[in-house]
């Protein structure tokens, strides 16, 4: 595996269990949308998560990236704790959780008051005490693999939908984590600007990142994912390889929610 | 030339220094004092503890509910009568601050909640602590929103230095006073003090405009 490439991850995509969920289970108030969620991630491996809205989905990945805490279950990720959710988990561990993983948001959520340059190495420079010299000079190799050279000064909202998302992709890849986490990167931006932002996903999975997906984009789950995972209802209700889920599903609720998404109008 | 022209004239530098050297020092040291203090009763009525954030409610509420008259005479007049006995010019300067704590403590916290939580879960994700988060994103967001209410509290300040006057403090409003008991002139007098205060307000005003300006270049117009 040749590192020069910026976009190359970290660890070699050598097959290895990196993340297992155990039973998650999370409720917000009376409403339990995650009633016990497995699934295990191999490095190098994309699973993409589908599935209608209020599904548990997105808490999946808020899981595993920290912003929430499940109420149940297991989760740990290869040379770290096994976290236990039944029991409080002190903040330390949760910290250490977190910085396996980076996520990349539906809004980009890039800080306004930041340039481009900024956004990406702030991370890397106030987290993580890289030096800020190479902090610079990793995050202008990133920018420049994904075409973001001459928007290195600019101010977020300077920059188009996708030029935004894609920097949020590359502010996430400067923390060099384990795990890519794309919480609906398509859905907010304009339909022609979809594609570019995909095309950057799908570059990274070709270079051997390991990353769990949702989305909605089911031609890039065709092509993209290694898994896909159909949820609903807070549970995953078909899982297997895209080939098999999309055209030939096991379950009725799998081949409704495809319907309903491939052909809208019939 | 009449005489009240003359007085005019004679009074206005003695006037302007009256500001210069007691409204804008009194007015910046218990605004700055004052914004340190309304951060942290900001997050202190943020923040989930009840204990903390209720003993900020009820300073917020105390401060706005009482005039601030009431306020420098309970200082200046009252600490007194149980042993404790402050100079004019820290009165001043305690009373003012308190109260910009207490005001400026709502725009403060406005602000803080007017940043879009996915800021907060954007700061969390690269690895930052809650205080990091709130040092590095959340805080340049909320000076922008807040600049505009904060300048208002400072200029609401500048004007409101003028009671220091009832508890001995020279500054502008107390200048004008003394040579208008001089002078028998209080219409003359009063006015120019307003005059002078406008002045400086306008001053304040442009000031204003252009930390606005330089805050806004990160965002779309």
């Amino acid at each position: 595996m040749s590192h020069t490439d910026p976009l190359a991850p970290q660890a070699a995509p050598d097959d290895s269990v990196l993340l297992t969920a155990r039973g998650i289970r999370k409720s917000f108030g009376d409403n339990e949308v995650l009633k016990g969620f497995d699934f295990e991630v191999r490095r190098g491996e994309v699973v993409v998560l589908i599935g209608p809205s209020g599904s548990g989905k997105t808490t999946v990945l808020r899981s595993l990236n920290g912003l929430e805490t499940p109420d149940g279950g297991i989760l740990s990720f290869a040379g770290g704790p096994e976290l236990d959710f039944s029991k409080p988990v002190t903040k330390t561990a949760r910290f250490a959780m977190r910085n396996r993983s980076a996520m990349v948001f539906q809004q980009h959520n890039l800080f306004p008051h930041m340039t481009v340059i900024e956004n990406v190495i702030e991370g890397p420079v106030r987290v993580q005490r890289v030096p800020k010299a190479r902090a610079i000079a990793a995050a202008e190799a990133l920018l420049d693999r994904v075409g973001l050279s001459e928007k290195r000064d600019a101010y977020p909202f300077e920059l188009s939908g996708g030029q935004q998302q894609r920097v949020g992709i590359v502010r996430a890849l400067a923390l060099k984590p384990d795990l890519l986490l794309f919480d609906e990167p398509t859905s907010a931006l304009d339909p022609e600007l979809v594609g570019e932002v995909l095309q950057v996903i799908k570059e990274l999975a070709d270079e051997g990142w390991t990353m769990v997906v949702v989305t909605h984009e089911l031609s890039f789950a065709r092509q993209a994912a290694d898994e896909v995972l159909f949820m609903d209802g807070g549970v995953v209700v078909e899982r297997g390889a895209p080939g098999t889920i999309f055209t030939n599903p096991t379950e009725e609720r799998t081949r409704r929610f495809l319907d309903r998404i491939l052909r809208p109008l019939d | 030339m009449s005489s009240g022209w003359q007085l005019f004239l004679d009074s206005f530098w003695p006037i302007v220094w009256g500001g210069v050297s007691g409204t804008i020092p009194l007015a910046l040291a218990s605004f700055a004092i004052g914004l340190v203090l309304a951060l942290g009763v900001a997050l202190a009525r943020l923040s989930k503890n009840r204990v903390l954030s209720g003993a900020a409610r009820f300073y917020v509420s105390v401060i706005r509910g009482t005039p601030l008259l009431v306020q420098l005479f309970v200082i200046f007049y009252g600490l007194p009568t149980i042993g404790l006995v402050i100079d004019p010019w820290p009165s001043a300067i305690i009373a003012f601050s308190l109260n910009v704590g207490g005001y400026a403590a709502e725009v403060i916290r406005a602000a803080i909640l007017s940043v879009p939580k996915g800021q907060w879960e954007a700061g969390y994700t690269i690895g930052m602590s809650s205080s990091t988060t709130l040092r590095r994103i959340i805080l340049p967001q909320a000076a922008r929103v807040s600049v505009p209410p904060l300048s208002n509290t400072f200029i609401s300040l500048v004007k409101d230095t003028s009671l220091a006057s009832l508890i001995l403090v020279t500054e502008l409003f107390r200048v004008s006073q003394q040579i208008a008991a001089f002078s028998r002139e209080f219409m003359l007098l009063y006015l120019e003090a307003a005059l002078v205060y406008w002045l400086f307000c306008l001053v304040l005003s442009s000031g204003q405009n252009a930390l606005e300006r330089r805050l806004d270049r990160y965002v779309a117009h």
